[in-house]
């Protein structure tokens, strides 16, 4: 690990929407490029972005479409810097393909989906959480990522300079799954000092030309390590099925091996990549799972059902993806059941549900998205299951 | 007792090194014309001494998608119609590259054609090398954005009747500084005009067009890759300067050829830096060597 760059590092008290302080955690990050298409209720982190970029030594180009944005980043990242693009619903549909891009050809990048009610052009202005699914499931073919989810201004740049740490350590892409209220609401963020901010580099490879293996994973990460165009090392890069070297090659044998590695470098380390906030789990009843936005609506219902003598904890996905099977294993057992809320008809309550293995029971709080829940009904739902 | 049979190594082809002969044998049908643009290509770079540490080359999806995968450079093989955005984030993260983008007629025009016309707009200095044989050769052979009327493709067995694209006249009215078209017979002519665009700054684009004797000169009763070249020979007229909208293909009406389009206009990065500079003065930082702390 090393520290950001000060330049471009704000650091103080800012009082900045979730949007601005993505943007703010990005360049932290040493995002250099981003390349944008305007979308409700995201476009104001590139907004802000272009117009940073001139001034911290990083380039921004607004796209045609999502589908140019999301590749533009990709290419950026094979010039050496380190990019990222920001979208919302119906841009996130069109950038599908290059999360299969960026995840066949290990290519690390981060994108920021400011979630919206769907589908289709659904509630531009309006919040949901139902791109969790699409997240990890919309593009073809087996994969794994990274997802993380902030509750706040301050997380969106916490957790966006998180991301761009774990897509270099991974070589993945990494998604900041926000939503238009967290976009959208107003909070102080403290910005550190430079050095105070630590960083994952890019790690390029400093391995002979003539031998160096593009694909070839190194470490417990078993991540290869990276080169980039110009640096003499004359790479291959490919969304076809490909060796160690990069080369096209379409055999069931080359298949396995290399879509097993793209799977298992990250369900290997999952434990390490999980980030949950647990409270008051010990000795709970019920536990109330929730993510982003919804957890602070949770939150208040948590503190009414505790009023009324109910013994209830909380934990918070501040990674979805890879889902941390582990913490919910290890509770299930112990408790009545969980409660899971978030705005969308029913997505993560299933990997709730297939981590609990019916140990104990699941209930779902719901919401189609425009607004948040009220926190009666998730208090509902609490009192329901601790009976 | 045999006697012991001495064969003597050929001389190595001068552009087998810029080939990645480990891949070898490629896929390409025998008569196809993509290896002929192949050949140019290299000898271009061999004849402009271009660095090639410091150039880069970008395809798409399809049958001239798969050059990148042939040639030992910084290669990227990307996805189906988007060579031409990913290599505007090549090459606006490390300005000092060359990107060539070299695809076909379906993934650039068709696919990728929204992408083209916006690279083109911008003037993105990015040399295009566009590989025209009429047809989606990739996955058997179907109606593209440029098959000519009244041909048989797997998809048009009565024929086609939608318009092709004028590739020429689209890229010169979308923006690009230099245009040429070229058969796969005009071998020096084609390597020649690959070698202008490396030094011309800006959007640039090479049509060239090229058999696919499997699928698309068979279908249409129009012989072998041998015939097509006599067709080419024969049919081919040499026009510099010629009215792009004039230069549209027909199934077997002449094919002008040169170079059309040559001129002047600031590249996308230029007017980026020009304009920033001039509007921030020295609060201006240019994004410069790719650092990534």
């Amino acid at each position: 690990m090393t520290h950001a760059d000060p330049v471009g590092v704000l650091t103080g008290a800012h009082f900045l929407d979730g949007d601005h302080a993505a943007c703010e955690g990005a360049i932290c990050a040493g995002a250099r490029f981003s390349a944008g298409y305007p979308i409700t209720p995201s476009t104001e982190v590139v907004e802000r972005f272009s117009h940073r970029a001139p001034k911290i030594g990083a380039t921004f180009i607004q796209m045609e479409d999502e589908l140019a944005a999301s590749i533009a980043i990709l290419g950026a990242v094979w010039g050496g810097v380190k990019a990222f693009t920001v979208t919302s619903g119906p841009g996130f549909s069109l950038m599908m393909e290059h999360i299969g891009y960026a995840v066949m050809t290990e290519t690390p990048c981060v994108f920021i989906d400011v979630q919206r009610g769907g589908p289709s052009t659904g509630l531009p202005t309006l919040p949901a959480q139902a791109d969790m699914m699409q997240v990890k499931w919309g593009s073809h073919g087996d994969y794994e990522i990274i997802a993380l989810c902030p509750n706040s201004p301050q997380e969106c740049f916490d957790l966006t300079i998180k991301a761009f740490n774990l897509s270099e350590k991974y070589r993945v892409p990494v998604f900041v799954m926000m939503d238009e209220v967290v976009g959208h609401m107003t909070e102080k963020v403290v910005i550190p000092r430079a050095e105070e901010i630590e960083i994952e580099p890019r790690h390029f490879t400093t391995q002979d030309k003539s031998s160096f293996q593009l694909y070839a994973p190194v470490g417990e990460e078993q991540t290869p390590e990276m080169a980039k165009a110009g640096d003499g090392y004359k790479v291959h890069v490919t969304g076809l099925t490909h060796d160690e070297r990069g080369y096209p090659n379409m055999t069931p044998a080359v298949q396995e091996r290399m879509v097993k590695r793209l799977v298992t470098k990250i369900r290997d380390n999952a434990e390490k990549i999980c980030i949950t906030e647990q409270n008051e789990v010990e000795g709970a009843d019920v536990v109330v799972v929730s993510y982003g936005i919804t957890s602070r609506v949770a939150q208040r219902a948590v503190e009414m059902a505790r009023a009324k003598g109910l013994k209830v904890g909380t934990v918070r996905l501040i990674t979805a993806w890879p889902f941390p099977d582990h913490v919910i294993r290890a509770i299930a057992p112990k408790v009545k059941g969980f409660v899971v809320a978030e705005l969308n008809l029913g997505q993560m309550v299933r990997e709730v549900e297939r981590s609990v293995a019916g140990k104990c029971r699941v209930a779902h709080v719901g919401h189609a998205g425009g607004t948040v829940h009220k926190p009666e009904e998730i208090l509902k739902a609490i009192e329901e299951v601790a009976r | 007792m045999s006697t012991p049979i001495c064969i003597q190594k050929a001389p190595e082809n001068p552009v087998e090194s810029f080939l990645r002969t480990d891949r070898m044998p490629h896929i390409w049908c025998p008569g196809c014309g993509i290896g002929t643009t192949v050949n140019c290509f290299t000898r271009a770079l061999i004849d402009s001494k271009t660095d090639l540490n410091k150039l880069s080359i970008v395809s798409g999806i399809g049958c001239t998608g798969r050059v990148a995968g042939y040639v030992n450079l910084d290669s990227f093989h990307t996805t189906h119609g988007r060579a031409i955005p990913f290599a505007t984030g090549l090459k606006l993260a490390s300005p000092e590259m060359t990107v060539v983008v070299y695809s076909g007629d379906g993934d650039l025009f068709a696919i990728g054609g929204n992408h083209l016309i916006h690279a083109a707009r911008r003037n993105v200095d990015l040399k295009v090398i566009c590989v025209n044989n009429l047809t989606y050769a990739m996955t058997g052979g179907q109606t593209g954005p440029a098959t000519p009327l009244d041909v048989i493709t797997a998809t048009a067995p009565y024929g086609t009747y939608d318009p092709a694209f004028n590739l020429p006249y689209l890229v010169e009215a979308a923006g690009a500084v230099y245009v040429a078209r070229w058969t796969t017979f005009h071998v020096k002519q084609l390597a020649k005009s690959m070698q202008e665009m490396f030094k011309k700054k800006g959007f640039c684009f090479i049509e060239v067009v090229s058999p696919c004797p499997t699928l698309y000169q068979r279908r249409n009763k129009m012989g072998d890759a041998l015939d097509t070249m006599k067709f080419y020979k024969e049919v081919s007229k040499v026009k510099h300067g010629a009215p792009t909208n004039e230069v549209g293909l027909s199934k077997s009406g002449e094919i002008i050829v040169g170079k059309f389009v040559d001129r002047e206009r600031p590249d996308f990065e230029t007017m980026m830096k020009a304009h920033l500079e001039a509007s921030l003065g020295e609060k201006y930082i240019p994004a410069e060597a790719p650092t990534c702390s």
